[in-house]
């Protein structure tokens, strides 16, 4: 379909003559005050009987300013800012940020931060994973599954809150390392999760798995082909569901995730079971890197040492002119990239995530951009949904898994 | 043999209130189950294990705003719930709690119908017309498609069930419950349990689509109408509708055992370990309903939701056959064997 026909097929409520009777299609607005949205997305959806025939997202309600306001902040500030947008996937989003920032400043993040943000940002895909399979059932009619996974995310959270005192919106990495190290009983408290995870995996697996309802709602049900896939603009774990094995990990590492061994899981239906399947198969993967990141952490710094990026330690202060100066510089007005741009894209939960940062050499960003992948994974909602039943469209919205602070920024 | 109609009356009142008072705390076991099922605790605040929560949730319901949708068609939109709930009502008079005269010298039953069966089924899709005009005086089309849903999918379930309950009627050659509970259809023939076992699986799934549960809850499909035909609903009349769902269950579960678990007797072994316990048909009757309910509510703590082509599938192409080989398999029998 292209661009013209969507455009008409929004706009005209197409009439049929169906032997002496006229018949228009239902014009039904879902959302955005909706049940199953996962957020304040809207929907107009032209329905004749149940069966959909066009979609339209109407994005924008929770448009918050992100990119504007953190052309207003220092760069050290922004962290504050990138997690709020994903609050799902918050590690992902600060990693991807912090680097584009330290791409520009040319910052050497030390061994071990490097290890840590790779095992938070992992963790945290499980959690974000975990909320989009008990989500995802959830809008199925399955109630329990949702309790189960949110029971494991939440010890997730609980690792979370020991390392940056909150369950949500961390800011926790820092431009040129982390904020602190973490504390010692984190390693120990994570080596237990990681221990236990993969039989609580087995365990929604063997709830819905096998189920005949299960395999009947999403067996060849919303699929996206690789071309459409791939026109679209579908990134992430979506896409591999549908054939294409791309995973930025991989193709274009980041963080050092050259030196991990996973596997990057894909199917080719492109259905929704397999878009279910593959996220549940990269918790496994992720399962495997943190182990790896946390068994390969050496103790050292989580800062990069250059004074003219991150703050001196306190005791320095005591006796310094010259950490005094460094102090009061970045607490004033941060530091100054030269000019330039940089974009380093990530593999976020939900698909390629970068951030597009200009600098003009003053100690704001002159320009950021976000590369969110929810918003343009939601292109293919569309495709997805047509022709399709007005039950299924729901699933299809969980199996993009969208959030909608990441589509509105 | 009957009882004076006063009497009736009383018996009438009683068990509105008990099937009342039974769906207020039907609601605190559902969720305190489903907690237990779903790793959580379950409302356990208000009173002992709490025991008051239904009181806390029916006030609540009362003093909410009671909205009336301005596009409305007023009269049918107040109706609707009203014709819902009576019918829930008083489809549960013909079931029979007992054998005669055996509640403090009365009869246990409100009525007891030559056509008792028939009542039950005609009294039960009645109720679909309280949630149908409800969706559709509330001018909303979520309430609309959740309205239709239900329609299509209780004409479609009530024919399975038909058929399930024929192969109970040709064996007992009566529509009367309380004669089909005394003749106790499984007694006759073990050639007959083929039939009726096939038929007792096709009547419990047709049940459980006939009170709207998981995984055919489709009319208030959660996720995608928002909530059916109650969308626009608030306070009591909200509350009414929830009510005929908890009293049609019970129907339901009742109707089930009556059919095939022999209603209010005791299995006979239960007299042989403890003498006494077969004369207690009220205690047996209920134990057997919550024996179907505790199974509707763990189906909904473990199931999805079918998507509503699937309902009309399975409802047509398997439901529908189940029951017709019940029947002719019953049939079979009783021409040829018997």
């Amino acid at each position: 379909m292209s661009v013209k026909d969507l455009g008409r097929a929004a706009t005209v409520v197409r009439e049929e003559q169906h032997g002496e009777f006229e018949t228009k299609h239902m014009r039904i607005n879902v959302g955005p005050q909706h049940p199953s949205t996962h957020g304040v997305l809207r929907l107009v959806v032209d329905l004749d009987g149940e069966r959909i025939v066009s979609l339209r997202p109407q994005i924008g309600y929770l448009h918050t300013g992100f990119e504007k306001t953190m052309e207003n902040r220092t760069y050290q500030q922004g962290v504050t800012y990138s997690n709020r947008m994903d609050y799902v996937f918050g590690f992902g989003h600060d990693l991807a940020y912090v680097l584009s920032a330290e791409k520009l400043l040319e910052a050497r993040v030390p061994e071990r931060a490097q290890r840590l943000r790779v095992a938070l940002v992992e963790l945290n895909r499980i959690a974000s994973h975990l909320l989009f399979v008990g989500t995802g059932l959830l809008d199925m009619g399955a109630l329990t599954p949702f309790f189960y996974t949110m029971r494991e995310r939440e010890q997730i959270l609980d690792l979370f809150e020991m390392v940056s005192g909150v369950r949500m919106n961390y800011g926790y990495f820092r431009v040129g390392g982390l904020s602190r190290d973490v504390p010692d009983e984190f390693v120990p408290a994570a080596r237990k999760f990681l221990d236990g995870f993969p039989k609580m995996i087995h365990q929604y697996v063997t709830l819905f798995g096998k189920n005949d309802i299960f395999l009947q709602r999403t067996k060849g049900v919303g699929v996206l082909s690789k071309e459409t896939a791939l026109a679209h603009g579908l990134t992430g774990p979506s896409l591999r569901a549908s054939g294409v094995s791309v995973d930025l990990r991989k193709t274009a590492p980041y963080s050092g995730y050259e030196d991990y061994d996973f596997d990057v899981p894909s199917y080719t239906e492109g259905d929704l079971l397999s878009r279910l399947r593959i996220r549940i198969d990269e918790m496994y993967e992720s399962l495997k890197i943190v182990r790896q990141a946390l068994d390969r952490l050496e103790p050292g710094p989580v800062k990069d040492p250059d004074r003219r990026i991150s703050l001196p330690p306190r005791a320095e202060l005591e006796d310094s002119m010259e950490a005094v100066i460094f102090h009061f510089k970045l607490a004033t007005e941060g530091f100054h990239p030269p000019r330039g741009e940089a974009y380093v894209p990530t593999e976020s939960a939900r698909g390629e995530l970068g951030y597009y940062i200009v600098s003009d050499g003053g100690s704001m960003p002159y320009r950021v951009k976000v590369r969110v992948p929810s918003l343009i994974n939601l292109q293919s909602l569309e495709p997805m949904c047509v022709d399709g039943l007005f039950a299924d469209m729901v699933m299809n919205i969980a199996s993009i898994d969208p959030v909608l602070g990441d589509v509105d920024k | 043999m009957s009882d004076p109609a006063i009497v009736t009356f009383i018996k009438a009142l009683v068990l509105v209130l008990v099937l009342l008072g039974g769906f207020a705390y039907m609601t605190l076991i559902e969720r305190r189950l489903l907690g237990r099922f779903q790793h959580r605790l379950g409302p356990n605040r208000v009173g002992p294990f709490g025991l008051l929560q239904p009181i806390a949730d029916a006030i609540k319901a009362i003093f909410k705003e009671d909205i009336v949708v301005t596009a409305a068609d007023k009269v049918v939109y107040v109706a609707a719930p009203a014709i819902s709930i009576t019918f829930a009502l008083v489809a549960f008079g013909a079931i029979p709690a007992g054998p005669a005269k055996s509640l403090f010298g009365y009869n246990p039953w409100v009525m007891n119908l030559d056509i008792g069966l028939l009542y039950v089924l005609a009294m039960t899709s009645v109720g679909v017309y309280g949630i149908f005009l409800g969706g559709w005086a509330s001018n909303s089309k979520y309430s609309l498609l959740g309205s239709l849903r239900s329609s299509a999918q209780i004409i479609s379930y009530e024919l399975g069930m038909g058929l399930a309950v024929l192969s109970v009627i040709m064996i007992g050659g009566t529509l009367n419950l309380q004669k089909l509970v005394e003749l106790n259809v499984w007694s006759i023939s073990p050639w007959l349990w083929p039939g009726l076992a096939i038929a007792f699986v096709a009547m419990l799934i047709s049940g459980t689509a006939e009170i709207n549960r998981v995984p055919f809850d489709l009319p208030e499909a959660e996720q995608e109408l928002v909530a059916g035909y109650q969308t626009e609903y608030s306070s009591i009349k909200w509350a009414l509708y929830q009510m005929a769902e908890y009293v049609n269950m019970f129907t339901s579960a009742a109707l089930i055992s009556t059919l095939f678990l022999g209603g209010w007797r005791a299995p006979g072994f239960f007299n042989a370990i403890i003498p006494g316990m077969a004369s207690w048909p009220i205690i047996w009757l209920v134990a057997k309903m919550a024996l179907f309910i505790f199974f509707f509510i763990w189906l909904k703590a473990t199931l999805m939701r079918l998507r509503y082509d699937q309902l009309m599938r399975f409802g047509w192409l398997y439901l529908f056959e189940i029951g017709l080989f019940a029947a002719l398999l019953t049939g079979a029998v009783i021409a040829f064997v018997l």
